[in-house]
This record gives structure tokens, sequence and C-alpha cells, in this order.
């Protein structure tokens, strides 16, 4: 994979171009950038707010748009009730503010098609943020390395990105979706209610049709862990696995 | 610039704000984050070794290396993801006492430190000296778990905690700052938190 370092990004200021509501705990903000932005599929960005007596507050936040989708950049922001910034873009941010933006960052959690695959994707919750990078970036570089996402939601209704996700799943071109609900039956045949275990990783991977050249996880660090070990019990070896975690 | 309708709301405390680095906010958790799987290394398992390039100076295993002197620290700690944690309460071995046990003085300016997973991180050689860093075993009285580096950590808490290796099984000195793994992925050579040397060419 390139892991070239990233180049000195200072910040800049973005423009809140469109507002989508993804699921009841989810919204997508698309951010117009004030310069050119290039980016990898599974980097994230810095967000800054600044209040009026001067105190800042930033996060990171992945980027959920491929590289590829032209200016505007999608974070799809979950809101924290005791957050400090995702209350702000849920209840307060409209089309037309300004924040501020740095990036993009990381270079470790990232894919292009050029890397190659077989690929197993797992998420959980807003853990499939930029794993969704990687999968759009699949599709506008009409990629033919196989995919398997398996994406752990707690209900249907909380499944981020489910129409596309679908979709894409039904073009039948090498990507497949595998759904995990914690707190609800299955919906698709392919699909399992429950959490994320060594079984369903097998019968994932054997979606695709070779052992996964990389394995990304993102999720809280909770999910990270068990679905992490998960991937070695099913036999993935550990150095092919990237996780991303976050929360406490 | 400031936002519209953003309000300060997570504020710490006035005597506690001197103790915050620029953008960092005060988190009373204990975040994990780590780029692969956790190792679960056995203590039977674990061994230490200082290093001179390739060349091993000494190795310890996990009776050996507890033997040495232990020495508390209770610091402030700034991960790069903008949380810092106040006091968190360390036990290990500084730095200092591992060379003094090996017998040598550090043989070069730059070390790289070692870990299971394959992990890396470069800090210059004075910052791990003076009792200015350990190799910690212990947090809060208790094995350090899994999740958070154990059996073994190294700490530096003067920088920010991507330097602190998990998992460490080994310091080498280098010739040069030879970059680690996320220096070598967008973060800064250094990470002086109260500088906000967060990513590569941070002044």
């Amino acid at each position: 994979m390139s892991d070239a370092p990233a180049a000195q990004s200072p910040w800049q200021t973005v423009t809140i171009a469109r507002i989508e509501k993804r699921t009841p705990r989810v919204t997508s903000f698309f951010l117009q950038p004030s310069r050119p932005f290039a980016y990898r599929a599974g980097q994230h960005v810095d967000v800054r707010l600044t209040a009026p007596d001067g105190y800042q507050a930033r996060r990171s936040y992945s980027i959920a748009s491929a590289p590829e989708a032209g200016e505007t950049i999608e974070l799809a922001i979950e809101r924290l009730d005791d957050g400090e910034i995702s209350p702000f873009f849920h209840d307060i941010a409209a089309v037309g503010d300004e924040v501020e933006l740095r990036g993009p960052l990381g270079g470790h959690f990232v894919w292009s098609d050029s890397d190659g695959g077989p690929l197993l994707l797992v998420g959980g919750g807003s853990g499939v943020v930029p794993l969704m990078a990687m999968i759009r970036h699949r599709a506008a570089r009409r990629s033919a390395v196989p995919v398997a996402l398996v994406f752990s939601a707690r209900v249907w209704d909380e499944v981020i990105f489910r129409d596309e996700l679908i979709d894409v799943h039904d073009r039948r071109d090498g990507f497949d979706l595998v759904l995990a609900l914690t707190r609800e039956a299955a919906r698709r045949p392919s699909d399992y209610s429950r959490r994320v275990d060594a079984a369903m990783m097998e019968q994932s991977m054997l979606r695709l049709p070779a052992p996964p050249r990389f394995a990304f996880v993102c999720g809280s660090n909770a999910f990270v862990s068990a679905a992490a070990q998960a991937l070695i019990d099913a036999g993935v070896p550990a150095n092919l696995i990237r996780t991303e975690r976050y929360g406490v | 610039m400031v936002t519209r309708g953003f309000s300060s709301g997570r504020k710490p405390p006035t005597d506690a704000d001197a103790r915050i680095p620029p953008g960092q906010y005060l988190e009373q958790g204990f975040p994990v984050l780590s780029a692969g799987p956790t190792p679960r290394v056995r203590t039977e398992d674990w061994s230490f070794t200082l290093k001179h390039g390739p060349r091993p100076i000494k190795t310890w295993n996990w009776t050996e290396f507890n033997a040495l002197p232990l020495t508390k620290m209770t610091r402030d700690i700034h991960c790069v993801t903008a949380w810092t944690k106040f006091d968190t309460a360390w036990q290990g071995v500084l730095v200092d006492d591992i060379l003094a046990d090996a017998g040598i003085e550090p043989p070069t300016a730059f070390t790289l430190a070692l870990s299971f997973d394959g992990y890396t991180t470069n800090v210059p050689t004075q910052d791990l000296i003076a009792g200015k860093a350990m190799v910690a075993l212990l947090y809060e009285g208790k094995p350090i778990t899994p999740d958070h580096g154990g059996p073994a950590r190294l700490l530096v808490p003067h920088l920010y905690f991507w330097k602190s290796a998990k998992w460490l099984n080994g310091l080498q000195f280098t010739e040069r700052d030879e970059p680690g793994f996320w220096e070598l992925r967008g973060y800064h050579i250094y990470g002086d938190p109260w500088r906000e040397q967060r990513y590569t060419g941070d002044p």
C-alpha cells in the first residue's frame, strides 16, 4: 500500500453545502472546501469549531465520500448526546455555515483499487463510514476487486447507507453485503441476527473468491476488539488486519 | 474564525486550563487506539531487548525485568486524537535504570521503540533519560491490560501518546532519527503536544 507521508495540511474554511439525514442518529454533511482537496478512501479529517470566547473544540471524522465524488466531502456524523461537536452539527449547523477543517489525515487505514484485494471490511455502527468511502471508490473506479462488507448495526433502520449498499450488492459485480443486526431479526437471506463472531467471519469470507488480502475493521473500541479477534479466530493473519477505533 | 452558534461547552475549570495543551479536551475515560488487533503477549513469552543498531546489547525475560528498580510516575497524557487525561498512575522501570542494568551510557542520540506487533516509534534518546520515560508494567497498581499495551508499554508522557508504544519488546539506539510507524504515515517526527506537533510538517 502507498504510505507516503501526508503533506502539511493547514486549517481551511469549508462551507456546509448540503445536509442529508441518514438514520435517526446519523446525518451526512457535505462540505465544500475553499481549496482543492485530494484524499484517499479511508482517510479522515479534523473539524474545528470556535466559540466567541476563543474556546475551540476539534474532533476527527472519517470521510464517507469517494475521492472521485466531486468537490464536496461527505462526513456522516453520529449524534452523541454528551458530545461537544456532534450536537452542534445535528442541532445548529445549517447549509451555508462555515466550519474549519484540516486534512486529509491518516496513512494506514486507506485503500485504493490499485492495492488490490480481495477485501474484507467489517464495520460497527458509524464505523462503516471509512469503509463506505472504499466501497464507493471501488464503484467509481469500476474495480473488479472482490469485497465483502460485514456491517453490524442494532436495527435495520440504523443501517447507515442501507439503500445504497443494497443497490451495490444487487449489481452482483463482486461486492457482497452482510448485515449483522444485534437487536432485530435478519431481513435478507445473507444477514444475521447476532453480534459478529468467528463463524460469521468464516462464512462471510466464503463469499470472496480467495482469502482476503486486507481486512479493515472500524467501530467502537469494544466492537473492533471483538471483530478483530473474530477475524483472527477465523484464520485471518493479524498482520493483514487494519483497525480504526473510536470512543472510550 | 468564530463558528456560528457554537458556544463553549465542555470547558474545564480554570485551574485545569493550564494543564491542557492547545487543541486538546479533558477526557475522564481511557480511550483505546491502535493500528491493528490487540496482541495477547503472555509474560512467559515476553522479553525485552536493548539494541544498538542491529546488535543486541542485553535481553531480559519477564522475571529479570521485574527485578529491576520500580518507579512510580503519575502524569497527564495527551493523545493526538485530542483527548488529554489527567493524573494517570503508572509504575515501571525508568529507561535510566534499564541502561544502568546493562552497564551502558546511551550510545546514540536517537532511539526507536519496538513492539511485539511490529509497531515502531522514534524518540530522541534525551527524551527517554533523566527520569523522563519508563517501561511501564502497572497502571493504577494493576498489570496493564492488553488493550492498553500490556504486559509492558513505553511511557513518554511529555510527547503525544502514540510515542508511548504498546506491547513494547525493545529499544533500539539508531545513528539517525528514523521515522517509526505513524511518523511514516503523516504524523509528526517529534510530537510535542504543547507545540501542537500533530502531523508531518507542523512547526
